[in-house]
């Protein structure tokens, strides 16, 4: 068993992010990068299985600039065998992405791949799904169990109304909710040894995709900020402010 | 050419999303034509076929499209796809699973969770966690859209009579099988579509004390929420989860009670009407947000509040 995990480099979480003046995009210079924390799940999953003994190797794969190396290198202090950067400065979008993807996976031939259900900047959630479809296989997206068992994996879904579970054939595509698992800390011997496991860089057109952005960003905006409130001194007040002022109660 | 809309329903009614989706849908043109897919799904299709702005519903039926697989039910929409201009679904779990996939299927870009049409081509969508709302203009023959329910009207589920067609169903792909599902049954409205919320979170400190709110649901006919901390700890379902990565609500009155505010959080509710904050400590995030705080513990506030509603 071979364990694919695509891994993406975002602005840290706990940043809040401004907009640009010109409205062409959000400030991110010279802000705090980390790894995108569904990632970070999908990694962990992926080493666990290495663990239990269910997987032989991890390989991470993420599709940006030079400076992605570093989330790489922490995917593998993780604990992941190895990794790719598909080097490029152009701008992606999740369909041009999954087609990246999917030219890897045809080389690498792992029996799963597991993503993030969800890239925390663009808020898409949709490459793990066009993936899956790219390459015929099934999907279990919004993980918070997963189970391999001989040619099939059993999923457990976060759904609106609660939970489901699937039992879907392998090769298959995963991508993690939260409540899957909770990431290790690193430490800091495993980041000495992660700098020493094989890092390949390749250029995305040696892949002989078309991964072009489909949509076009006119323009980013702030949204529109919230009126000041007030402070009530009392639930008596409170109370009288959502009969009398509000009217919601 | 049309509009197809994908409908989520259990096969007996249709989702309340479902009606959001139309109407995003019909300020796109006309006809809107909603797809029925299910198992025995002919009480689900009479629903959608008297929504008013439907013109047309295509009903497929078949075993494999029991549970909504996204497996089973892209290879259908994609059947259905030459005829459609745009294509949308709810930007509910279901439909975040399934229209991607289709838009892979087709080629095209997907566009998620959009608040807004701006023209047939060019949507809003929120990004980086409702932090920037990025219009985006899709050069696609066919747009793959899903909806965010709180940023449209819910279209009147009675008013139209719209015919119900049935369409072939493309044999079963088999790649992925329905095993079991815990739905979580409560009497209480449904967390997106109520007009009252009240949500708590880590300050509650245990499931039993979670319980607390009850009292001021039960009063006043309110939904009840929960930070990703308050879920996390075990206080309460997953399904409770208001926020980026959980349900996005808008409700007329939003109670946070032991919320500090975190930006995930903020995602989730900061375009409800009316915000209550309860916090402990002054300097919380969630007041920045709140049109009426609260400086108080909250565990003296609840059975005030709760009194106090009487
Ligand atoms: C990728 C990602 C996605 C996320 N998605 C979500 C999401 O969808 N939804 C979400 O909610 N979070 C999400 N989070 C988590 C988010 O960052 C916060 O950690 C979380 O919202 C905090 O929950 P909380 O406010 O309940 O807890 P805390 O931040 O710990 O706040 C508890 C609050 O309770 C108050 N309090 C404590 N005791 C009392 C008392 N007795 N009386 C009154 N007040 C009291 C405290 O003053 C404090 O303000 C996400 C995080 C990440 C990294
Ligand atoms: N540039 C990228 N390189 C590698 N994987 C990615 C990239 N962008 C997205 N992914 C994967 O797809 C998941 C979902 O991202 P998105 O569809 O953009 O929300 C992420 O959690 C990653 O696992």
């Amino acid at each position: 068993m071979k364990i694919l995990v695509p891994i993406k480099r975002v602005v840290d979480p706990n940043i809040r992010v401004r907009v640009k003046s010109d409205q062409t995009g959000v400030e991110t210079a010279n802000l705090k990068m980390a790894i995108n924390p569904f990632c970070e799940i999908a990694v962990e999953e992926a080493v666990r299985l290495q663990e239990a003994g269910k997987a032989k190797e991890v390989v991470l794969v993420t599709i940006g600039g030079s400076q992605c190396q570093d989330v790489l290198r922490t995917g593998m202090a993780m604990g992941a065998d190895r990794a790719i950067l598909i080097e490029t400065d152009a701008a992606l979008q999740p369909l041009g992405i999954a087609k990246l993807l999917k030219a890897v996976i045809e080389k690498e031939a792992p029996n799963l791949v597991i993503t993030g259900k969800q890239a925390i900047d663009d808020d898409n959630n949709q490459t793990s799904q066009m993936l899956a479809a790219l390459l015929g296989w099934p999907q279990g997206t919004f993980a918070s169990k997963l189970e391999l068992n001989g040619d099939h994996a059993v999923v457990t879904r976060e759904i609106d109304g609660g939970l489901e579970t699937l039992k879907l054939r392998l090769p298959a595509v995963i991508s993690t909710d939260l409540r899957l698992n909770e990431p290790r800390y690193v430490k800091l011997p495993n980041i000495m040894k992660a700098k020493k496991k094989p890092l390949d860089v390749i250029k995305p057109e040696t892949l002989g995709v078309d991964f072009a952005p489909r949509l076009k960003s006119l323009k980013v905006e702030e949204p529109a900020k919230r009126k000041a409130g007030i402070k009530v001194a009392n639930v008596a007040e409170l109370v009288a402010k959502l009969k009398n002022e509000a009217k919601v109660i | 050419m049309s509009i197809l809309v994908i409908a989520e329903h259990d096969n007996q009614a249709l989702k309340a999303a479902t009606l959001n989706a139309i109407t995003a849908a019909g300020q796109l043109g006309q006809p809107v034509t909603v797809l029925v897919a299910g198992n025995n799904c002919q009480a689900a299709a009479t629903a959608a076929a008297a929504v008013s702005g439907v013109g047309k519903v295509l009903q497929a039926d078949a075993a494999h499209y029991a549970h909504p697989l996204a497996e089973e039910l892209a290879p259908l929409v994609v059947s259905l796809a030459k005829d459609a201009t745009h294509i949308l679904a709810p930007a509910s779990t279901f439909g975040k699973n399934l229209l991607p996939r289709v838009a892979a299927l087709l080629d095209v870009a997907a566009i998620s969770d959009i608040t807004r049409v701006v023209s047939a081509d060019t949507f809003v969508r929120p990004i980086y966690a409702g932090n920037g709302l990025l219009t985006v203009q899709s050069p696609d023959p066919v747009k793959v859209i899903t909806v965010r329910s709180t940023a449209f009207d819910a279209a009147p589920a009675t008013g139209g009579s719209a015919a119900i067609e049935s369409v072939a169903c493309p044999a079963p792909a088999g790649i992925s099988e329905f095993v079991s599902h815990a739905l979580s049954k409560s009497e209480r409205p449904e967390l997106t579509t109520a007009r009252i919320v009240i949500s708590g979170g880590r300050g509650l400190g245990s499931a039993e004390n979670f319980k607390l709110l009850e009292g001021v649901a039960d009063k006043l006919g309110a939904a009840i929420g929960a930070s990703r901390a308050a879920v996390d700890a075990g206080f309460i379902d997953n399904d409770h989860q208001v926020g980026q990565t959980g349900k996005i609500v808008a409700p007329d009155l939003y109670i946070a009670v032991g919320i500090s505010g975190a930006i995930q959080h903020l995602a989730g509710m900061k375009e409800s009407k009316v915000i209550v904050a309860v916090n402990k400590d002054e300097e919380a995030p969630i007041f920045e947000v709140a049109d009426y705080g609260l400086v108080m513990d909250l565990f003296a506030f609840l059975p005030e509040f709760t009194a106090a509603l009487n």
